[in-house]
């Protein structure tokens, strides 16, 4: 080869030595991958583990699991009278779950070459009742007190400005099997309808005994807002700043919530609870950024999701008392998701 | 297609003297061996940046647990910093005189980004390597479209654009595939799709390090040697220009009225709902479209002017959005929508280049080049946030259909505009489009 490519012999054959190498080490280690993950699939959980359970009778805490092992990534319950002992881990995998005692929403990836998303409704013996399709990577999902309506909140990619730009697309799913996209709900915002075009919605959480309300974050030119949003009217109407991914406490009066102090890009998202009848908002002493959507345990304690930092893939849940002194402590190792079910 | 990689013999190349006044079909289309590394080197690129692309926001929410709001405005940044970046390596491509280093570096930087994978864990590190990526493709860009414009046969400018572009959509429709098929096999394989991608980048580096030849640009350098030296002088001279100045005229208007694609496929979305299991697949139904379409259509442009194929091209738009915003729709709506914006970006990414180069003087054909890519992008972002307003104001069809008409006059326009350009070998056919 001559002429007006530059490769001389030494030159092709540096080239074909360079492809050679890098492709044989990239194999290399894709199969060494490949090798640790089917020891990893087979090899008995790192913790204790029984399967083939319905849900239990009693108060349990529904999450997914995320000991190394089989099962990892499935869902998976302990009754709530001992967190740290035995779970019983179902055979369907998720991403985000939810529950009560009759029903499970658990939004999954299905892996492929066209890699899609999906929620899926199952019921006591992890039966799958329906399924369908939404529209990015799973975030955050909710079902209604009474079990008959269920929110999800999605990452969307190539939905925003920028093609390759993130927003979250969240809806909820009525009874009668019709959904509602939140992004098509007025906007109210000082009583005013807000019109503008960038804005999301995440994060439902459910009212205790209201079946028309619900509240969620709203965010828009970069302001965010806790919202109070009516089914029936179709309309969020902004309530407090700074509220993200509320969370109602079991009787109704507070909303656990992520509040940002570090800025729109450093975002950490410290913990904190905000009392519906005064607006009195309480910032918790727990100092790691927490990046879920709270979870009470009950009326006076929260749980919620930490990555762990030591181990990729993995993560562990969180109890933490509503007293502004109180200090975290660990409720489920290996484990995501929590959502209790009294 | 007739692919020699021996027909440059000698290292004598019959650059034009003219501007190519000869026919298309006089002259035998051979692709340069250049423009054909030069398209390999694009393809296991893009392998590497669409392989980790098409993951990253599942390892960043699902596997490292972060929200990635963020990274939209990031990436808004990223864009409008690449664009920017663009000019400055197209413009340092001229001066240097070669442009090869300048690719160079920006390949180079883009391969030393994919390292970084390989030991990132939080949030700034991946918005870093992120970062690094995208200013390495902004550097990149120009300066390899001028190294093709340089080595292709003037008759056959546009073809080997699309020889070029059609090599570089491959390896932008196989990255995602590759880096889903290793997470179908392994799951949580996050980082074994990071070491395969690195593998092709390095393997992209090589190749243009290794084979494609350092061309000091016999035209580039003599004409720019003298004049174009002087700092800043490129900023506004190329735009006195007067093929050049128009052409970024016509390409910043038709910019300011295309809508992003991730807009159209929203639509479709909408009113089909097959589509949101299948919306991955929209766009590689588009990629796969615009790597069929680019040769037949940068031949077409060599054939009956380059002027024309553009507009052309930018018709195929206007007529997806008419049918994106028609009432009935279904599979064959859908379709019909992929493969004319397939057929759009077939019709206008290369031949712009093309055109590009064709109107700009030898010595600052990277930075015209540039230029014209760098008006493109910035008019579509602004594109995008107005239509976003839009379509929020009158809602989605109807916003299409506004969208549409002011392509239409945009369109009228740009004709008026481009009428006389020199836009290929039998410029007087290209005028009257």
């Amino acid at each position: 080869m001559s002429g007006t490519l530059a490769a001389g012999k030494t030159k092709w054959g540096i080239l074909l030595a360079v492809t050679a190498i890098v492709l044989v080490a990239a194999g290399i280690y894709a199969v060494g991958a490949y090798q640790r993950f089917e020891e990893s699939r087979t090899a008995a959980s790192s913790v204790g583990v029984t399967a083939g359970q319905p849900l239990p009778g009693v108060p349990f805490v529904l999450f997914r699991n995320t000991a190394s092992g089989q099962g990892y990534g499935n869902a998976a319950t302990v009754p709530l009278s001992a967190p740290s002992g035995t779970r019983a881990v179902s055979d369907q995998e998720c991403d985000r779950v939810y529950g009560t005692h009759e029903t499970v929403v658990c939004l999954k990836t299905n892996r492929g070459l066209v890699t899609a998303f999906e929620a899926a409704v199952l019921n006591s013996d992890w039966q799958q009742q329906r399924t369908w399709p939404v529209p990015g990577i799973p975030s955050r999902t909710r079902i209604s007190p009474d079990g008959s309506m269920i929110a999800t909140t999605v990452f969307v990619s190539g939905h925003s400005y920028a093609t390759a730009g993130f927003s979250t697309a969240t809806e909820i799913t009525l009874p009668g099997g019709t959904s509602g996209n939140l992004e098509d709900f007025a906007l109210m915002v000082n009583g005013e309808r807000l019109v503008t075009t960038d804005r999301n919605i995440w994060g439902v959480t459910f009212a205790p005994g209201q079946s028309d309300v619900f509240y969620a974050t709203a965010a828009s030119s970069g302001r965010i807002w806790l919202v109070r949003g009516s089914l029936s009217a179709r309309t969020l109407t902004a309530m407090h700043d700074n509220v993200e991914c509320p969370s109602i406490s079991p009787d109704g009066t507070r909303i656990a919530f992520k509040k940002n102090d570090g800025g729109a890009l450093a975002a950490h998202w410290k913990v904190a609870v905000l009392d519906l009848a005064t607006g009195q908002e309480t910032v918790l002493s727990e100092k790691r950024s927490v990046d879920d959507q709270i979870e009470w345990l009950d009326d006076h304690n929260l749980l919620y999701g930490l990555a762990d930092e030591a181990v990729e893939g993995d993560s562990n849940i969180w109890k933490l008392g509503t007293e502004a002194a109180s200090q975290p402590g660990l409720f489920i190792a290996h484990a995501w998701s929590p959502s209790v079910v009294r | 297609m007739y692919i020699s990689l021996s027909d440059r013999s000698g290292g004598k190349r019959d650059k034009p003297q003219g501007n190519g006044t000869a026919l298309a079909s006089e002259v035998p289309f051979r692709l340069s061996p250049v423009i054909l590394w030069l398209g390999i080197v694009s393809m296991v690129t893009d392998v590497s940046s669409e392989s980790v692309t098409a993951i990253l926001p599942l390892y960043v929410t699902g596997f490292l647990g972060l929200s990635t709001i963020a990274f939209g405005f990031i990436d808004g940044i990223n864009q409008g910093a690449s664009a920017i970046v663009r000019i400055a390596a197209g413009w340092a491509a001229d001066r240097s005189g070669h442009p090869k280093r300048i690719a160079l570096a920006g390949y180079g930087l883009s391969m030393l980004a994919r390292i970084g994978f390989l030991f990132a864990g939080g949030f700034w590190a991946i918005a870093a390597i992120v970062t690094g990526d995208r200013i390495g493709k902004g550097i990149r860009t120009a300066p390899r479209d001028a190294l093709i414009s340089v080595s292709a046969q003037p008759e056959h400018l546009a073809r080997s654009f699309g020889v070029h572009r059609m090599l570089d959509n491959i390896g932008a429709a196989a990255g995602p595939l590759i880096a889903f098929f290793v997470l179908l096999m392994i799951p949580q394989g996050f980082s074994t799709v990071f070491v395969v991608s690195l593998a092709f980048a390095v393997i992209g580096v090589a190749v243009l390090a290794l084979v494609v030849p350092d061309i000091q640009a016999r035209g580039l350098k003599t004409a720019g040697g003298r004049e174009g030296r002087r700092l800043f002088a490129f900023s506004w001279s190329h735009l006195k220009e007067p093929g050049l100045g128009k052409l970024l005229i016509a390409a910043g208007l038709l910019g300011l009225v295309t809508i992003g694609d991730g807009f159209i496929y929203l639509v479709l979305q909408a009113r089909d709902s097959f589509a949101v299991q299948w919306f991955p697949l929209l766009f590689v139904g588009t990629n796969v479209v615009f790597l069929a379409l680019a040769i037949p259509l940068g031949r077409l442009a060599d054939r009956v002017g380059k002027v024309p194929v553009f507009i052309g091209g930018h018709l195929a738009l206007l007529i997806t959005y008419l049918l994106a915003s028609a009432p009935f729709g279904g599979l064959w709506g859908t379709v019909g929508c992929l493969v004319l914006l397939g057929a759009f970006y077939a019709a206008t990414d290369g031949v712009l280049a093309a055109l590009a180069s064709q109107l700009t003087p030898p010595g600052k054909l990277a930075t015209g080049i540039a230029s014209a890519q760098t008006v493109v992008a910035l008019s579509r972002m602004t594109a995008s946030a107005g239509f976003g307003v839009l379509w929020y104001a009158v809602g989605a069809a109807t916003a299409m259909i506004v969208a549409g008409a002011l392509l239409a006059c945009a369109l009228v326009a740009v004709a008026l505009i481009l009428r006389g350009t020199k836009s290929g070998p039998r410029s007087d056919l290209g005028g009257g489009a």
